[in-house]
């Protein structure tokens, strides 16, 4: 399935692995972060509505 | 309708969760088909073997790295200039993004460096310059985090970005007025429109330039909306204090 790399196989292979984890995981923990803040948000305007 | 509108929170996340689905599918899709289609429907270069193919990666960061900058740049002025929150809030959500792009660029460089280059690394002017770019995100985002007081904060990362755009400006033209390096100059240079690149390797490019450039406003966007809340959440808490 994967192309034929050649003697530079490793090189490219690695930069692409390494991007994509590193993009992955921006985008994980940016979604993650932005549940969390969120949901935090959401609990503590409900307390205040309850509390008037 | 005017653009400041959207200096409004309330109106800004209204905006932004309309536009993100929507951005999101165009975000990853291209970045997908750009990166796939570089990586397994494109020829080797007859020189640079299969190396080629960490074009699609390195050159969309870097870009990206770059204008990040920029944008933060002008998200900095606007707060400088017209006070307006949310302008800080993207600029400080932007960093993180631009941040990964510069790392992304930097370590696809050196991988592709060394067998085409012999060497990991040199202190090239355009190589120095995205290094020293590097290390002011890093003060940019450590800034905003020393900081307590947000407006505080806004200001003093403001007056940093200023500096650091020398460095964001200098790291996409060094090449042109200091010809002593290893690094080639711009393959796809926007004014004179005459590109290096040959078609079959420039248009997975281009469709995965597009793709950074998308998630990068994609993230920002979503990143914003995150720092937005951030601020209403610690704003609520304070108040629940006083009460």
């Amino acid at each position: 399935m994967l192309p034929d790399l050649g003697k530079y196989a490793d090189a490219v292979l690695s930069a692409y692995a390494v991007s994509i984890v590193l993009l992955i995981g921006l985008i994980l923990m940016s979604m993650l972060k932005g549940r969390r803040v969120r949901k935090q948000m959401q609990k503590i305007e409900m307390r205040g509505d309850v509390n008037g | 309708m005017s653009l400041w509108e959207y200096a409004n929170p309330v109106k800004f996340l209204r905006l932004s969760e309309r536009v993100l689905p929507t951005l999101w599918i165009l975000a990853i899709s291209s970045t997908v088909l750009g990166l796939g289609w570089g990586f397994f429907f494109t020829p080797d270069d007859i020189r640079q073997g299969s190396t080629v193919k960490i074009i699609y990666i390195h050159v969309p960061a870097a870009l990206m790295a770059i204008n990040a900058w920029f944008m933060m740049l002008v998200a900095s002025l606007i707060w400088l200039i017209r006070r307006h929150h949310v302008s800080a809030l993207a600029a400080k959500a932007a960093a993180p993004v631009g941040v990964v792009m510069t790392v992304i660029a930097l370590v696809t460089g050196a991988i592709w460096g060394q067998p085409m280059w012999g060497t990991w690394w040199v202190w090239d002017p355009r190589l120095t310059s995205f290094l020293i770019l590097f290390l002011f995100y890093l003060g940019y985002i450590a800034l905003w985090e020393a900081i307590e007081d947000s407006d505080t904060a806004a200001d003093l990362t403001a007056v940093l970005c200023m500096v650091g755009s020398v460095f964001a400006i200098l790291s996409r033209y060094a090449v042109n007025f200091w010809s002593q390096g290893l690094h080639q100059g711009t393959s796809i240079p926007v004014a004179t429109g005459e590109r290096s690149v040959a078609d079959v390797f420039f248009v997975p490019l281009l469709i995965s330039m597009v793709g950074f450039g998308l998630l990068f406003l994609a993230l920002t966007l979503y990143r914003t909306g995150t720092e937005i809340r951030l601020r209403r959440t610690k704003a609520l808490l304070a108040r629940e204090g006083r009460n």
